[in-house]
């Protein structure tokens, strides 16, 4: 199982601020597929990151449940 | 010497220009974002802004990285509140001490530039009717 930080408006989306998935999700790149078919409405934002344990990660990294797994929507500080 | 922060407290701009001033200086570039009272047209009532701590501040750290590696600097000082904020309130101050003029205005400028498009921070804005996460939708 792995868990996910949920911010801004996939917080929103998806109703709650941490999100807990049991499926076979081995990387970055499922993970953001298993996310946009779950909750279709994260298709329509501008960008979809994936931040693994503080770090902006590339679609072919693996994950485990021993990182830190945050997804990141379209930044907006400033 | 730099100082980087995330903080729901209220930015002290005064304190933070204070803070990057150096003898070897001649020259502090100050950027201050403040909250806008509007956005296309339409009227804002509050922002609110989230962070995602602590990959903020080690994404601001990169980008400070970034500028002492690319201009000549003495020091900076890049501070960003979350929380709810009301208009014409401060959400970011960065303050650059330089030698000379022009490699404060560019690192400024490039410091912000590059905050918005990396810094895991969201901002929303509060209308009458409603309340919107800026820059999630096409």
């Amino acid at each position: 199982m792995i868990s996910i930080k949920l911010f801004g408006v996939t917080r929103d989306i998806v109703g709650k601020p941490i999100l807990e998935i049991q499926d076979n999700v081995d990387t970055v790149g499922q993970l953001k597929e298993f996310m946009m078919t779950t909750y279709p409405r994260i298709k329509g934002l501008n960008s979809l990151m994936v931040a693994v344990n503080s770090e902006y990660a590339k679609d072919e990294l693996t994950i485990s449940s021993t990182d830190e797994i945050a997804l990141i929507p379209p930044v907006s500080g400033g | 010497m730099e100082s980087i922060l995330v903080t729901d407290k209220p930015l002290d701009t005064q304190a933070i220009i204070n803070s990057v001033e150096a003898p070897e200086g001649g020259a502090v570039n100050v950027f201050i974002g403040t909250v806008r009272n509007a956005t296309k047209g339409k009227e804002v009532l509050q922002l609110e802004f989230e962070a995602y701590e602590p990959m903020a501040t080690k994404e601001l750290t990169k980008i400070v990285e970034q500028v002492k590696q690319r201009w000549s600097l003495l020091k900076v000082a890049v501070h960003h509140r979350v929380g709810v904020l009301a208009i014409g309130e401060v959400p970011v101050v960065i303050a650059v001490s330089t030698p000379h003029r022009a490699a404060g205005f560019e690192a400024c400028q490039f410091i912000i530039n590059t905050l918005k498009e990396t810094v895991p921070i969201w901002k929303k804005e509060f209308f009458e009717d409603g309340e919107v996460w800026v820059a999630a939708h096409p």
